[in-house]
């Protein structure tokens, strides 16, 4: 398959994910309905529904889909172990951690990027210990057991953080913020997320052609004029920084980022800088497709994305596991 | 409340039998001196009928403003925080819980040989007077509850509207909503409101999809006041969608006389018809 079949049979499921996320809801009403209702209704009862509900529920599927895919194929491809993924190495946790830390000490009604800001910086702590422990070669066993240790402490802080609250509702949110949901998210949502997001896709993706020198080696990279130093500055700057607004927004949702860099590896050969915008792309198709998944299967519940993902992630995380264990040993 | 939904069918089958316990233990020959309620709702029974230094604690809830339609009379009795070991060491003679209330606490304070009487939920006006009168009857306070129902049947009286007036609709925290068969229903309805409720066919309360309340677009969105601190829960209540819905449709917020049967419903009740009133005559 050339590289131009492939990116735009990944483009052309994202916008078709899109349109059936705009259509699935509880409130039956037909595509042609509720398409015309989006694009020319005059503020009755269905453009609202379409365009403050709906919309921005599909729009934050992809960017926090294209952040977590992004950040994966990123993580992976400078580390050079395809283990390395934002939720397993405790970098969604610490971003949440940071988000409830800024909600629940009123930092968060600050200012209006006070929120993601906050999640930037747990992830960026996050980001900062897994890179100091696992080294620029990220071995396999440190980089999961410190993955291990990093979510369980940022979990446990989450919930005590939670448990402190006056607010009685605040305790039953464990859930959304270790499984992630996009339920009843509205345009604010995307508005604070978008300049953080937008800061990290751009460094991720300005890192393309480092990674693909790092194939080769530290050495041969830094004779190529890669600059690693900053590289390494880009790729914990840029993770954190995508990886922190999604959380702050969705929760954190899992897998993603090992899933869709593991897809579409074979389709691209080894060439982790192109690998960057398919994850990106694959990783908003996944997140759409889990976001419908969860309005169909349990349309009254709120059924958390992270269910899912974990169900489709985990046996692949284990897989995974299975073929690098000599490795590990 | 909203937020004490939990596994209600378990727990109502559990109290179920705590009920039949309580039914089995004999009566007593004069009227309990040492009164410990653990209930939101059975303390400010007990605080409304009980005489003078009668009732010795009641639960932490009840000093709450946000949640308690009694808390200043509450504040001034000792609170408890609904734990066996403790409710044990205030020695009571009787303990006032509701068909809610954790049922391993209830079990161990039995097995303690300590008298628990397990009130109903009122789901409905009907259901006051009859909360009252079974604990008066445990408290030996009938007289005092008897001059209470008849001042309450007199304001229901006087506070009925006319049915199939302005639709209302609750909105709660974490899209949850109340069912016909409800308290709240009955005030609403009492004030001459039909409950939107009825046209979803929802008889139990539960979530509904924020677009099916837009959709619905009723005329009073009745909310719940912001508890300190931040929940994700309530800001689903500031969602876009819903404000333009407010734009048009009133809004109002179930307070604390709204959650227990006692007669305070009567002060929700008049907040209704006066709502009713000023948006029929903007019509």
């Amino acid at each position: 398959m050339s590289r131009r079949a492939i990116f735009s049979g990944l483009a052309l499921v994202v916008l078709a994910l899109f349109v059936l996320s705009l259509l699935t809801g509880p409130a039956g009403f037909g595509p042609g309905e509720s398409l015309a209702a989006l694009l020319t209704g005059q503020g009755d009862a269905v453009s609202l529904v379409m365009r403050e509900i709906r919309l921005p529920r599909a729009i934050l599927a992809v960017m926090v889909g294209a952040s977590l895919g992004l950040s994966g194929a990123a993580l992976q491809g400078y580390l050079r172990n395809p283990l390395a993924e934002p939720g397993l190495i405790g970098v969604s946790g610490s971003a949440a951690l940071g988000a409830v830390i800024a909600l629940q000490t009123g930092f968060a009604a600050m200012f209006a990027l006070a929120l993601p800001f906050a999640a930037l910086t747990g992830a960026l702590i996050a980001v900062l210990l897994i890179l100091a422990l696992a080294g620029p070669r990220g071995g396999s066993l440190t980089l999961i057991l410190a993955g291990i240790a990093i979510s369980a402490l940022a979990g446990a802080l989450t919930s005590l953080v939670l448990n402190l609250s006056p607010n009685p509702f605040a305790v039953s949110e464990t859930v959304f913020w270790m499984l992630g949901s996009l339920a009843d998210r509205s345009f604010w949502h995307v508005g604070v997320a978008l300049p953080f997001m937008a800061v990290g896709w751009v460094l991720l993706g300005l890192t393309a052609r480092g990674l693909d020198a790092l194939t080769l080696g530290e050495d041969a990279a830094a004779s190529l004029g890669i600059r690693l130093g900053r590289m390494r500055l880009m790729v914990i700057f840029g993770t954190a920084s995508a990886v922190g607004a999604a959380t702050a927004v969705a929760g954190a949702i899992g897998f993603v980022g090992l899933v869709v860099p593991h897809m579409l590896r074979p389709l691209l050969g080894a060439r982790p800088g192109l690998l960057l915008p398919a994850s990106a792309l694959g990783g908003a198709a996944l997140v759409l497709a889990a976001d419908i998944a969860v309005r169909l299967v349990l349309p009254d519940r709120d059924l958390k994305l992270g269910v899912l993902m974990a169900i489709v992630g985990a046996p692949l995380f284990l897989h995974l596991i299975y073929k690098t264990r000599r490795q590990l040993a | 409340m909203a937020f004490v939904r939990g596994s209600e069918r378990i727990i109502q089958a559990l109290a179920a039998a705590g009920l039949a316990l309580a039914a089995a233990t004999p009566l007593r020959a004069e009227a309990p001196a040492r009164v410990v309620s653990m209930n939101l709702c059975t303390d400010q029974l007990a605080l409304m009928l009980a005489r003078e230094g009668q009732l010795i604690s009641v639960s932490d809830i009840a000093q709450d403003p946000l949640t308690s339609a009694m808390h200043e009379e509450a504040s001034a009795v000792p609170v408890n925080h609904g734990g066996a070991e403790e409710i044990f060491l205030l020695q009571p003679d009787l303990v006032l819980a509701g068909v809610w209330s954790d049922p391993t606490t209830v079990a161990m304070l039995r097995s303690l040989g300590i008298e628990v009487a397990q009130i109903g939920v009122a789901n409905s006006l009907g259901d006051v007077p009859e909360r009252m009168r079974e604990v008066a009857a445990l408290l030996d306070r009938e007289d005092a509850a008897e001059a209470l129902i008849g001042r309450f049947e007199t304001d229901l009286a006087r506070l009925a509207g006319p049915g199939d007036g302005p639709r209302a609709a609750f909105y709660y925290p974490n899209g949850y909503t109340l069912g016909t068969g409800t308290l709240s229903h009955d005030i609403v309805t009492h004030a001459g409101f039909s409950h939107i409720a009825e046209e979803l066919g929802r008889d139990t309360s539960g979530r509904v999809a924020l677009e099916l309340m837009v959709l619905a677009a009723p005329d009073l969105v009745i909310g719940t006041a912001p508890y300190p601190g931040a929940s994700r829960s309530e800001e689903i209540l500031r969602h876009p969608a819903l404000r333009s819905l407010t734009e048009t449709a009133r809004g109002a917020e179930s307070g604390p006389d709204w959650i227990c049967g006692t007669p305070h419903v009567v002060h929700a009740l008049a907040e209704m018809v006066a709502i009713r009133a000023e948006i029929e005559a903007g019509e």
